[in-house]
């Protein structure tokens, strides 16, 4: 009972409670000049936000700011569940966050922009130039919002990624033709780069305005309209000017911002398109990611069968070197995680050959998959009894014709459920793919769930679709094995 | 000497035991020969190493003018002469699970002997026809009893037309009745000109149906 107080005690007292101190949340990984960690002591961050933060905690009459460290997209989520008070990181204004959470006015606007490949700068001028092109952005971004309704009316393939770093490399490599993200993003990736040249142009035209906000939970509205008056307050005497222009993000764009937002209380008009929340827009696309997931598991499980079935004959009948060869590749393949098998084929390979991630996410499986198939199938060869093997050898079969004709059929007898287990275990593992930009059904899910700002119906629905494909493969599976079996 | 199975001092060893110690006997055409012994005398030993099954140490194995000499077993590809001599059915039978007794049988007709599926399954037909197992032509192996099981096994091994059978303990799963039967099959099929080597520890059977008896004694 003690103990039970002690905790209650405790979670009351959790940091989104403490009074003198603003315990705000922001994903360090989106690095500078948004939060980052401070090259000179880890430990800290600093970067706008931090100082917007510290700004924001300072008019509040806090002490201090404290920072927690959230996946950037698990903001709103975790703003929700009290991990903290304020999500401060590069947050977009978007109607559904609006409708959802306790946001901010707007404290700095940021222009969408296109990047390009330097000799495409002169037939590229908006999304409407690239039609049948690969425009990569952030997942779960404005951004991205833009690439899918620009994908129905001008024909773009817009590719999602969890980074902002590798949608500029895969530009500059020609894996995707262009990307569209936030200005500072693109200029930051222009400095990465660095150099006479850099591989890519921005844009000058902007595809569209959209501002940074901080999220707040629901029912801190309260509190959510104080740190509104510190923003407004920071506008007007200079403070804000001052971070920003300390991080060499200012720009007269801002200025504009600030005199609108300080002469209306009111909240500026959102960008974007403000349909985005309803349940039947997004089956379309979970649909058509539903889709790549079984195409990419159908295909993977295919190369795996083949690449097994060959890696296993050379293990049970090769000579020594092929036995050790097949049996190191197996070991090496188990023993390591399929994503950084994935993360190598995509991009450790990118300097020797530049596979379409579609081709990578499939190799990437099949080849992964074949190591746990070989075994199977060794195995499954190795359960045939030796006198049925002897039999066949009798009546003068070949080996060959011996490994076709009685011991493979028999082994796929044994392999069967195995392999069906498999199967049902790569059709979820598929959704690793969506790192190398693969938008299957998971990584759709994670994206409508952003969008929505809750789990709770896209999680049924990709569970559904999930559950959808895998019981009918157990079904069937079951039913071959009765089949195959010798009434007893 | 019209021998059809010559074995000439046939010695196998396991590691140091010798499981065979000079071996030697003869099967001519028509002739049944029964291998006589206690278990574990070697008799599986013999019939393996005759169907190039097993490698053995000493001695001679001459099946029908194809020989057979001590050491490591030699590739399929320079045994098929002696695969088309020699017939072996096993004590556990060791029928395809995953074919129909027919298809046991037509296995070797069609993928050895190259016969079309409608000529192997004539010819199946009349071998199980003839065992007396015909009506159980599209049974699985699983489903056929001990006796069945035996007689599809023969039909089996018989199909390529080998001129000499090896049997493994034929009686040993096989009640009185059965094994009478047996003994007019092969006597049957001696009479056909083949010639027959039996390994048994059953020295009615032994007695009863074969030409001649050879012991083995541990």
């Amino acid at each position: 009972m003690n103990v039970f107080v002690l905790l209650l005690s405790l979670a009351a007292q959790g940091p989104a409670r403490a009074p003198h101190v603003l315990v705000w949340g922001g994903d360090a990984e989106g690095g500078a000049p948004f939060v980052e960690a401070d090259p000179t002591d880890p430990s800290k961050v600093r970067g706008f936000d931090v100082e917007v933060a510290e700004r924001i905690a300072r008019g509040l009459g806090r002490r201090t700011a404290r920072f927690i460290q959230v996946q950037w997209s698990s903001i709103d989520q975790s703003v929700e569940r009290g991990d903290f008070t304020l999500g401060l990181s590069g947050v977009e204004e978007t109607p559904v966050r609006r409708a959802r959470h306790a946001v901010s006015i707007p404290y700095f606007e940021f222009r969408e922009v296109l990047a390009v490949r330097p000799e495409d700068a002169g037939r590229i001028h908006g999304l409407a130039d690239l039609r049948g092109r690969r425009v990569a952005t952030l997942g779960a971004t404005i951004a991205y919002d833009l690439l899918v309704a620009a994908r129905d009316s001008t024909g773009l393939i817009p590719l999602s990624y969890d980074d902002d770093v590798h949608p500029y490399a895969d530009l500059v490599t020609g894996r995707v033709d262009a990307v569209l993200l936030d200005h500072i993003i693109a200029e930051r990736a222009l400095r990465r780069r660095g150099g006479s040249a850099p591989g890519f142009v921005i844009l000058a035209q902007p595809v569209s305005l959209g501002h940074y906000v901080g999220v707040l939970a629901r029912a801190d509205s309260v509190l959510r309209d104080s740190v509104d008056a510190v923003l407004r307050e920071a506008m007007r005497d200079g403070t804000l000017e001052q971070i920003f222009r300390r991080w060499d993000v200012w720009d007269p764009s801002q200025g504009a911002l600030f005199d609108r937002v300080v002469r209306s209380s009111a909240a500026v008009a959102p960008a974007g398109s403000a349909a985005a929340s309803h349940v039947l827009a997004y089956l379309p696309s979970l649909a058509r990611a539903a889709g790549v997931t079984a195409l990419v598991s159908l295909l993977s499980m295919i190369l795996a069968v083949i690449v097994g079935l060959s890696l296993a004959s050379g293990r049970v009948y090769g000579p020594v070197w092929l036995r050790v060869a097949t049996t190191l590749y197996i070991e090496l393949i188990r023993g390591t995680p399929l994503l950084l098998q994935l993360f190598v084929i995509y991009y450790g390979l990118a300097g020797v050959v530049r596979l379409p991630a579609f081709l990578a996410a499939v190799l990437a499986l099949g080849l992964n998959y074949a190591a746990y198939e070989a075994e199977i199938y060794r195995g499954a060869l190795e359960a045939v009894p030796r006198q049925q093997l002897e039999a066949a050898r009798t009546l003068g079969l070949s080996e060959l014709q011996i490994l076709r004709l009685v011991r493979g059929p028999q082994a796929l007898r044994f392999a069967l459920a195995p392999m069906t287990n498999d199967f049902v275990a790569l059709l979820k593992d598929s959704s690793l793919v969506s790192v190398i930009t693969v938008v299957e059904l998971t990584k759709q899910t994670a994206i409508y769930a952003t969008n929505v700002g809750s789990w709770v119906v896209p999680g049924a629905l990709c569970a559904g679709v999930y559950l959808a494909m895998s019981l009918p493969l157990a079904r069937l599976a079951r039913r071959l094995e009765r089949r195959w079996r010798p009434a007893a | 000497m019209n021998a059809l199975l010559v074995i000439d001092r046939l010695t196998v060893r396991y590691d140091s035991r010798e499981v065979l110690r000079a071996l030697s006997l003869e099967v001519a055409r028509g002739e049944i020969v029964a291998l006589m012994g206690p278990s574990g005398v070697g008799k599986s030993t013999a019939l393996r190493a005759v169907a190039a099954l097993q490698p053995f140490d000493a001695g001679r194995i001459v099946v029908d003018g194809f020989a057979l000499a001590p050491g490591p077993v030699p590739p399929e590809s320079r045994l098929v002469p002696l695969r088309r001599r020699v017939g072996l059915v096993f004590q556990a039978h060791a029928l395809f699970e995953h074919l129909s007794a027919l298809d046991n049988v037509t296995l070797a007709l069609r993928h050895v002997l190259g016969q079309s599926r409608s000529k192997a399954e004539a010819a199946a037909a009349v071998l199980l026809a003839e065992l007396d197992v015909g009506a159980r032509a599209s049974a699985w192996p699983s489903q056929l009893s001990g006796g069945e099981a035996q007689r599809v096994a023969i039909a089996r091994a018989l199909a390529p037309d080998p001129p000499l059978l090896l049997m493994d303990e034929p009686t040993a799963a096989l009640d009185p009745a059965r094994r009478s039967a047996l003994g007019t099959t092969l006597r049957h099929l001696s009479e056909q000109g083949r010639g027959l080597l039996i390994a048994t520890h059953d020295a009615e059977f032994a007695r009863g149906h074969a030409d001649s008896v050879v012991s083995l004694t541990a």
